[in-house]
């Protein structure tokens, strides 16, 4: 046979304008899975300073509060967990079989339905305790 | 008729010509290319004037590639502008180019109603069967490439063998555990059960999942939607019997089997024939975890 040509990377991330919803799912919830997993690192690396004694912790705890960026940040958190944890619940019934005609729609569902939690919770975020 | 006998003729003269072989059959033979270019050179022109005179064109961007002609074995796309027709498709639009354009564009057809499976192509980003897609439905200029993930022989033509493979894989065909008594005797299926198989009997092979599958894309192993499907087709078949249908389940869930799906929905989006795919899919994993539970 003759000689093939291999169109390389054109086909892939390229073409993100042309995904579609369940594709998207994925990516999400891959991406927000894997924050979850590096969050719980800096998590246990925050919690363990509680061997150093209270005082150190709640110093900590306090210091790390009073950064604008932590805010902003546990904001983010906050949106990536609520969304992995819909999408997670949109996948169950994908698994289970159910719904699935309407999986684009339990997808936009989601994100809406972040988008809302995400919005309310700023003030509580951003005001710092 | 007739024709055939001045053909036998011509082919008797032909040989004796051959002995021979004069200034004589070359100039014939430079004639002929000749009436040929003047020909296409007509065609080009009656189809410029088609466009002008069309009350609507559409363009079409078309991949090209041939590995074995100098000059064009670096991909580029060509343009081509073609008169539209209430009802045209992809497919009469590629075939309106190739006739009045470029006779050597290349690419698969044949039933021209979505029955053969040989033309699925990347339509404006998705992939699609030409001869299904209204070019009304698209928006200008259309793009038309071949189906990514595959690799491409030549302009819209890719090689089809590793579906095939996927395809034959899973044992495409109706195997069940016993014969009925009587050598006549037909093997009747419930018409609930053929209700159930029924839209996974509707694959024509056509490999638009296959090329949409971003898993099938990273793991060549992976038998992919359309296989799957097939097996499906097989394994909720009632009349093949219980000893058949584990043997499929023990197909469809090796290592890059079902399990390798990630419910993105690709193919169940691009399937000319409507199947559910990622529903049947979801459906094999389902039964074999039930079928090992069982073993337990
Ligand atoms: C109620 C909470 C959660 C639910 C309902 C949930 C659900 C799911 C589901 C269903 C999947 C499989 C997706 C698939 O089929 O492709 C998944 C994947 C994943 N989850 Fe979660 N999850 C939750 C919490 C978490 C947490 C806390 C973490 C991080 C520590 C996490 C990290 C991940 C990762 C990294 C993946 C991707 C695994 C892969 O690459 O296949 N999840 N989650
Ligand atoms: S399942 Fe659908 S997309 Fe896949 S090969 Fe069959 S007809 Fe084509
Ligand atoms: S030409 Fe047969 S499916 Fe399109």
């Amino acid at each position: 046979m003759s000689e093939t040509y291999d169109r390389g990377a054109v086909e892939d991330f390229g073409r993100w304008r042309e995904f579609k919803p369940g594709m998207w799912a994925w990516i999400f919830h891959k991406f927000t899975g894997w924050v979850l997993v590096g969050y719980l690192f800096t998590h246990i690396a925050v919690l363990s300073t509680a061997t150093g004694g209270d005082v150190l912790y709640t110093n900590t705890l306090q210091g790390l509060e009073e950064l604008l960026v932590v805010r902003v940040l546990e904001v983010g958190l906050l949106s990536v967990a609520v969304f992995h944890i819909l999408n997670g619940v949109r996948l169950l019934f994908v698994d289970l079989g159910f719904g699935l005609e309407n999986q684009d729609k339990s997808f936009y569902a989601s994100l809406v339905v972040t988008a809302a939690i995400v919005v309310a919770s700023v003030p509580t975020f951003l005001s710092g305790v | 008729m007739s024709t055939q006998i001045e053909q036998e003729q011509a082919e008797e003269q032909a040989e004796a010509d051959a002995a021979a072989e004069t200034e004589e059959s070359h100039q014939e033979r430079r004639l002929s290319e000749k009436k040929a270019r003047a020909e296409a050179r007509e065609r080009e022109e009656q189809a410029r004037e088609e466009v002008r005179e069309a009350e609507d064109t559409v363009e079409i961007k078309v991949f090209r590639y041939d590995p074995e002609v100098e000059g064009k074995d670096e991909p580029r796309f060509d343009d081509f502008h073609v008169p539209f027709f209430k009802g045209m498709t992809v497919l009469d639009a590629l075939m309106y180019a190739r006739d009045h354009y470029d006779s050597s564009l290349t690419f698969r057809h044949s039933c021209r109603q979505a029955v053969c499976g040989s033309d699925a192509l990347f339509v404006n980003g998705q992939q699609r069967l030409g001869c299904k897609t209204q070019m009304a439905d698209l928006e200008g200029p259309v793009r038309i490439e071949p189906l990514p993930h595959q690799d491409v022989v030549k302009d819209l033509v890719v090689d089809m063998e590793h579906f095939y493979e996927q395809m034959h894989a899973v044992e495409p065909y109706f195997q069940p555990d016993e014969l009925p008594e009587g050598e006549l005797e037909e093997q009747r299926q419930s018409p609930e059960n053929r209700e159930k198989v029924k839209m996974s009997t509707r694959c024509i092979w056509c490999g638009a999942c296959m090329s949409s599958c971003n898993i099938a894309a990273g793991d060549n192993e992976y038998l992919g939607p359309a296989a799957i499907n097939k097996a499906y087709r097989f394994a909720m078949d009632e009349r093949e019997g219980e000893i058949k249908k584990e043997d499929r389940l023990e197909i469809i869930e090796q290592e890059h089997g079902v399990w390798r799906c990630q419910t993105q929905f690709s193919c169940t989006e691009v399937c000319p024939k409507d199947i559910p795919l990622t529903e049947h899919i979801q459906e094999l994993k389902r039964e074999a975890v039930k079928s090992n539970l069982k073993f337990w």
